[in-house]
């Protein structure tokens, strides 16, 4: 119990451990499980054409994520990610937003990793031939052990994602290469294409679950306070991050489509996995079934992660009540967070059903993506090349920001087709609970003690 | 009624492995919020990329 004894004036702070390799991991980890289940809805929204489409065109506005958040985090070696971005360039209330954006994108996605986890066990428990299984123990254990891990440490957590990651990474890979693509023995995509059958608009709509391909990868910079070195390790993981889910989503969409026609894939529940069971391979099934169920478990433990530091952040700053800033001396998490989180995610994934809990996580995270367009307009503006030391600059600037921003506008108006009243909805939401900082928590916030870093004075001011 | 039995066991083993890991955290958590000063479980800044004095030398990032 010695290390339980501090001294007096001694500070604590997260823990400068992981290196690039875990940043990939956080990432990756989050998204795979989009390629392995959920992508495919796109299908049944435009036909196979247009999924792979919407996979491209997704590709590119995380692409454009990618390159805007290497650049502006490799400058906020803070927690709290693009709420930390937000805070030092837009200003409070945008970053109170942001900070709620991120911890429901992620506490959402986390219940719905959990929920299909307790599905998976709960099917396979029925092809055992056991009657009468329930789900819910599982769903509780998977957030429980998840939230237990991050409480212990963040390295022992972040290289579990890695490994996970990395195995359900080469199962895909392996299945592309046991499909033998450079033939046309087992893939058959020219018998199955069959075009546009819903025309552009089915393009538009497919947008919605196009980007559940890449969902999540903007989360490596709430790594930024515990990496190594944030202004190599944040852009290397990104980017490698990045590059890695266009090649998994490409393989996955062609593995796809090649074996099974556009209207039982645009309803699969586990199209990678029922690609695997097509082939006939015994060892691919496991492969495959392995890969699902460890995406699944990586994801929702990145998320945990992600949105515990989101909270974290913001109490820390008392954007929130500052008790949830506090760092556990042994284990140097923010384990108040956690713990605050896991009844959050409990409710979410034992009462709401799994569609509306995606779909707020979606939303959530396409306004944290609206956000990033102008935020990086402000801070190349604010903070031009030079007067900033930056790990990353990104090319092009300022066309990522308007693509960006097309391609987010494009996507608002494909989730208003499908869910208009979840949209409406959570606008409301996010305009009260910006009316409660506004007018109640603002004045409990220290507004000089918020900024630490040594930036220098923005242009202009 | 063997194989229910079964997997009804590995339902309640799931649920007692849930109920031990909370407890072991709400129970950290409270002796963790008793030994240190709010001070000093608050004391981590934003960005700070410390030289000097962190809590639990054998990890890194301890004292230096």
């Amino acid at each position: 119990m010695s290390q339980y004894t501090a001294v007096h004036g001694e500070k604590v702070s997260l823990l400068r451990v992981l290196g690039p390799g875990h940043v990939w991991a956080l990432g990756v980890g989050i998204v795979l499980v989009g390629e392995y289940m959920g992508w495919n809805f796109a299908v049944g929204k435009g036909g196979a054409l247009a999924a792979l489409i919407a996979c491209w065109a997704a590709g590119m506005l995380y692409t454009c994520v990618a390159m805007i958040d290497s650049e502006v985090t490799s400058t906020v070696a803070a927690a709290g990610g693009q709420y930390a971005q937000a805070k030092h360039i837009v200003g409070p209330l945008m970053a109170f937003n942001v900070g709620l954006f991120l911890v429901f994108a992620y506490t959402m996605l986390e219940a719905a990793n959990a929920i299909t986890l307790g599905y998976l066990v709960q099917t396979v428990g029925g092809m055992a031939g056991f009657a009468d299984t329930h789900d819910k123990p599982f769903i509780v254990l998977t957030i429980m052990f998840l939230a237990f891990l991050n409480y212990r440490g963040v390295y022992a957590t972040l290289t579990f994602n890695l490994v996970l990651t990395a195995i359900a990474f080469v199962a895909i890979l392996i299945l592309f290469a046991s499909v033998r693509p450079w033939t046309d023995e087992v893939l058959k995509p020219h018998e199955l294409l069959n075009g546009l059958p819903y025309g552009w608009l089915g393009v538009l709509a497919a947008m919605h679950f196009g980007m559940w391909y890449y969902l999540g990868i903007e989360g490596t910079t709430q790594a930024a306070e515990e990496v190594r070195s944030p202004s190599r390790a944040l852009p290397l993981g990104t980017m490698t991050g990045i590059i890695t889910l266009l090649i998994a989503a490409t393989m996955t969409w062609y593995i796809c489509v090649g074996l099974m026609p556009w209207e039982y894939l645009g309803q699969a529940v586990t199209p990678l996995f029922d690609a695997a069971r097509l082939t006939g391979s015994m060892p691919l099934m496991i492969l495959l079934f392995i890969g699902t169920i460890f995406s699944t478990l990586a994801s929702a433990n990145g998320c945990i992660n992600d949105a515990s530091r989101a909270w974290f952040s913001m109490g820390r700053d008392r954007y929130l009540p500052q008790v949830f800033g506090a760092v556990h001396p042994k284990y140097r998490t923010p384990f108040r967070s956690i713990v605050f989180l896991v009844p959050v995610a409990l409710i979410f994934a034992y009462f709401a059903p799994l569609d509306q809990v995606i779909t707020f996580s979606i939303l959530s995270g396409l306004l944290e993506y609206t956000f990033m367009a102008f935020n990086v307009l402000m801070f190349r503006k604010m903070w031009p090349l030079g007067t900033i030391r930056r790990g990353y600059v990104h090319p092009f600037h300022p066309l990522p920001a308007v693509v960006l921003l097309i391609l987010c506008s494009m996507t608002y108006f494909a989730v208003f087709l499908g869910y208009g009243t979840q949209l409406l909805a959570m606008m409301v939401f996010y305009i009260v609970a910006s009316l409660w900082f506004a007018f109640h928590r603002y004045k409990f916030v220290k507004r000089g003690d918020q900024f630490s870093m040594p930036w220098p004075r923005p242009v202009g001011h | 009624m063997e194989n229910l039995n079964n997997f009804q066991l590995l339902e309640y083993a799931a649920w007692g492995i849930s109920a031990l890991l909370g407890l072991w955290m709400l129970i950290d958590m409270i002796r963790t919020n008793r030994a240190y000063s709010e001070d000093t479980l608050l004391s981590s800044k934003e960005g700070e990329i410390e030289d000097v004095l962190v809590i639990d030398p054998p990890h890194q990032g301890g004292h230096r």
